[in-house]
């Protein structure tokens, strides 16, 4: 009994041994589980057979992303040497310094140039205009629509449409041509419906929803660099646009109070609504015909233009951070300079990674490659995004609060909701002496 | 006054061949229970109860603050926060009552020699035996407005149950009423069969009806073992999380359970959630304790 203990015992020790010996060169990237997470594993596959150096993605459901990597942020784990955080954790990651401050990495290989400029300003730099740098833009993303071509292209619907609204019907170019096509397509005797859009208020689903209106209505949600909001995120123009969302909200199907990217891509795919609203980064899905049976009716477009002829969306995407709890950051290092490489961009965009290089980004042979890849390219220049200070979760659950019950119960006003919640924000900021 | 309770070892024992006495086993037993109970509940309920008066935050280097009775002040003056706990209490209301009648109904049908009885309990008893998550899940599936089954078997056309933002609570109670009606089914039947015969069989004598027998004898006999399936299931009420969580996300179905997660886990105010665990566990305590003295009330009778 006991020789078999010590051998036991030997066994697990020599495996123990081994395993850190052989296994020195390994590195852990943390992302939430989806297809962007799949192309990086296969992305880094190719930097193990050129270095050795064995990469692994791994993943967790979006839905407790934050929680499970802040978790491991706060108790200073080393389990993730990168994470590919939300564009907003920023501010809360570098203030505590979750992070390894990334600007002499930036400046010395210019990624000012080389990446986009809205990706380098929201998912890199803290606090904005400071020159400090906190990731590489890794994943670039925004909101885009995508919409039935098969029934736009129907020669009745496009007569009908024609003789009640006046105008072809078409992609909207503006948010009032998005209403009539939605009003004009919602049958709900026909089990069809307008437009779908998000309101899921667990997390930043319904603000993103909210933001693609507010911008391009000419709006903003604050002074990022003075925290002032008063006048701004209860203006004109965003009560303007936050009555818009209401009134789609009205053409969605039923049941439709809880929905985010997957509902989002379901209805197209259950042809349920004529237009919808979702992340680039969910539009290979449905352009494949295993996933998306409509997949030779579906077409894309970008967010159209507010009233005023401003055009913005919402923000998603996330950039590339070395946790500072890491035991292998030079290793890090050297992974994210081969990230970084033109030649490494191009191929994370082959195989379906939405690169924030702008070279690659520009390139005809990128913008052909799928039908919505030219209105990637032309959002991704005129995006913005929410606030990214430490207590963005906060920010984010007060404006839940206040906007659900008006878009989706019509409670109240928009002029209400706003001020309501300009009253909270101040009131936030005031606690962490932001003023 | 314990060891005279406490039967003395064994001497042919293999514990008393190995020299063990009484007090030894004793403390074998019991140390590992104590210790555990120290180093995971009443270890962290003191740790948290010192946050409570701080304004940490787990997701920062700062250092916490003493903030005195800051955090429980900024709770209770906190109109959303109250509004949960108005949302908690109607969820408890409906879904304990809900499952007190549902339950006790169901024993009552069962409380009689019937053929495949054993058959029917077991697998009225599986609800109880699936995860929160899973029922959520798939009541979500059922309560679909396009597809899902209920509105399609009682014929309700579109009937938004969960995005309706007044009957959302609702469903979410009646999924919970579903799960764990057969709780309280399971310990109204232990009760029943308990009461004895001989007291039936004397009210039917004195000409008895049969509302008459059931005020007076089996409500009285069954209800010490219901008040502990109410206190259960009203503890486990207050507390619900998973079910609201997945099912919808109105605000009119925020329990505090949610609230408190999201001000813990997704805002990261560490010293203000721990505050409002506090006010949490104090409510819960309270309502217990007034359920047990009810309890032991109705059991002098």
């Amino acid at each position: 009994m006991r020789k078999k203990l010590t051998g036991i015992l030997a066994g697990m020790a020599l495996t123990l041994a081994s395993g850190t010996s052989v296994y020195a060169q390994e590195l852990t990237i943390f992302w939430a589980e989806w297809d962007p997470a799949n192309y990086l594993q296969e992305l880094v596959n190719i930097y193990e057979a050129e270095t050795g150096v064995k990469v692994t993605v791994e993943t967790t459901p979006w839905s407790d992303f934050q929680t499970k990597a802040f978790t491991e942020f706060n108790a200073k784990g080393s389990a993730y040497d990168m994470v590919v955080g939300d564009s907003q954790w920023i501010g809360a990651a570098s203030e505590a310094g979750h992070y390894v401050d990334l600007t002499d990495f930036f400046n010395k290989h210019n990624l000012n140039e080389v990446m986009a400029p809205a990706t380098v300003k929201y998912y890199a730099e803290y606090p904005s205009n400071s020159g400090k740098y906190w990731s590489i833009p890794a994943e670039g993303d925004a909101v885009g629509w995508s919409y039935r071509k098969d029934w736009f292209e129907d020669p009745t619907e496009m007569a009908n449409f024609k003789a009640k609204y006046g105008y072809d019907l078409a992609p909207p170019a503006t948010w009032a041509q998005m209403r009539d096509i939605a009003e004009f397509f919602h049958r709900p005797d026909q089990n069809r419906y307008g437009i779908a859009i998000y309101t899921d208020n667990s997390y930043d689903g319904l603000v993103m929803g909210v933001e693609n209106a507010i911008f391009s209505y000419g709006g903003e949600l604050g002074d990022y660099a003075t925290y002032k909001v008063d006048g701004i995120i209860n203006s004109e123009q965003n009560v303007k646009a936050l009555e818009m969302y209401r009134e789609l909200y009205g053409f969605t199907p039923p049941g439709w109070a809880k929905t985010f990217f997957v509902e989002n891509n379901q209805a197209i795919t259950e042809n349920l609504a004529a237009m919808s609203m979702n992340y680039f980064a969910f539009f290979p899905a449905l352009v494949n015909e295993a996933s998306n049976p409509n997949a030779k009716g579906t077409g894309f477009f970008a967010n159209p233009a507010g009233p005023d002829g401003h055009q913005f969306a919402a923000l998603g995407g996330q950039g590339i951070s070395v946790v500072s709890y890491s035991q292998n950051q030079e290793e890090s290092m050297k992974f994210l300079e081969w990230f970084i490489k033109d030649e490494t961009q191009k191929k994370w965009a082959e195989l379906g990674g939405y690169t924030a290089s702008a070279k690659v980004l520009e390139s005809p042979e990128f913008q052909n490659a799928t039908p919505y890849n030219k209105a990637f390219y032309e959002t991704m220049f005129k995006v913005k995004d929410f606030w990214a200070t430490p207590e963005y979760a906060e920010l984010l659950i007060q404006m839940n609060q206040r906007i659900y019950p008006y878009i989706t119960a019509g409670q109240g006003t928009a002029k209400e909701a706003l001020d309501n919640l300009a009253g909270d924000w101040n009131a936030t900021f005031k606690k962490y002496n932001r003023h | 006054m314990a060891t005279a309770v406490m039967t003395t070892l064994d001497p042919r024992s293999r514990a008393a061949a190995r020299g063990m006495s009484d007090i030894s086993i004793r403390n074998l037993f019991i140390i590992p229970t104590i210790l555990f109970l120290i180093v995971f509940n009443i270890f962290p309920l003191l740790y948290s109860l010192g946050y409570s008066f701080t304004d940490f935050r787990a997701s920062g280097n700062a250092a916490a603050n003493f903030v005195g009775l800051q955090n429980y002040r900024t709770l209770l003056n906190d109109p959303f926060i109250w509004n949960n706990f108005v949302i908690t209490a109607k969820y408890v209301v409906v879904s304990v009552i809900g499952q007190v009648v549902v339950g006790f109904g169901t024993a009552m049908l069962l409380n009689r020699d019937i053929p495949l009885k054993g058959l029917i309990t077991t697998l009225l008893l599986l609800p109880m035996m699936l995860s929160m998550a899973v029922v959520g899940l798939f009541w979500k599936l059922l309560y679909d407005p396009s597809f899902g089954i209920i509105n399609y078997a009682l014929g309700l056309g579109k009937f938004e149950w969960l995005s309706n933002p007044d009957m959302a609570l609702y469903a979410v109670a009646l999924t919970d009423i579903w799960m764990w009606s057969p709780f309280v089914m399971l310990l109204s039947l232990a009760g029943l069969s308990a009461v004895p015969k001989h007291l039936y069989e004397a009210a039917a004598i004195d000409r008895a009806g049969p509302l008459y027998t059931f005020f007076r004898i089996t409500l009285p006999l069954v209800a010490p073992i219901l008040m502990i399936a109410v206190i259960f299931r009203t503890m486990e009420a207050f507390k619900t999380f998973d079910l609201a969580y997945i099912l919808t996300s109105q605000p009119t179905t925020e329990v505090i359970s949610i609230r408190l997660y999201k001000m813990a886990f997704q805002e990261w105010q560490t010293g203000l959630s721990c505050a409002l665990a506090y006010i949490v566990l104090i409510m819960v305590l309270a309502i217990t304790n007034i359920y047990v003295k009810y309890l032991n009330k109705v059991k002098e009778r």
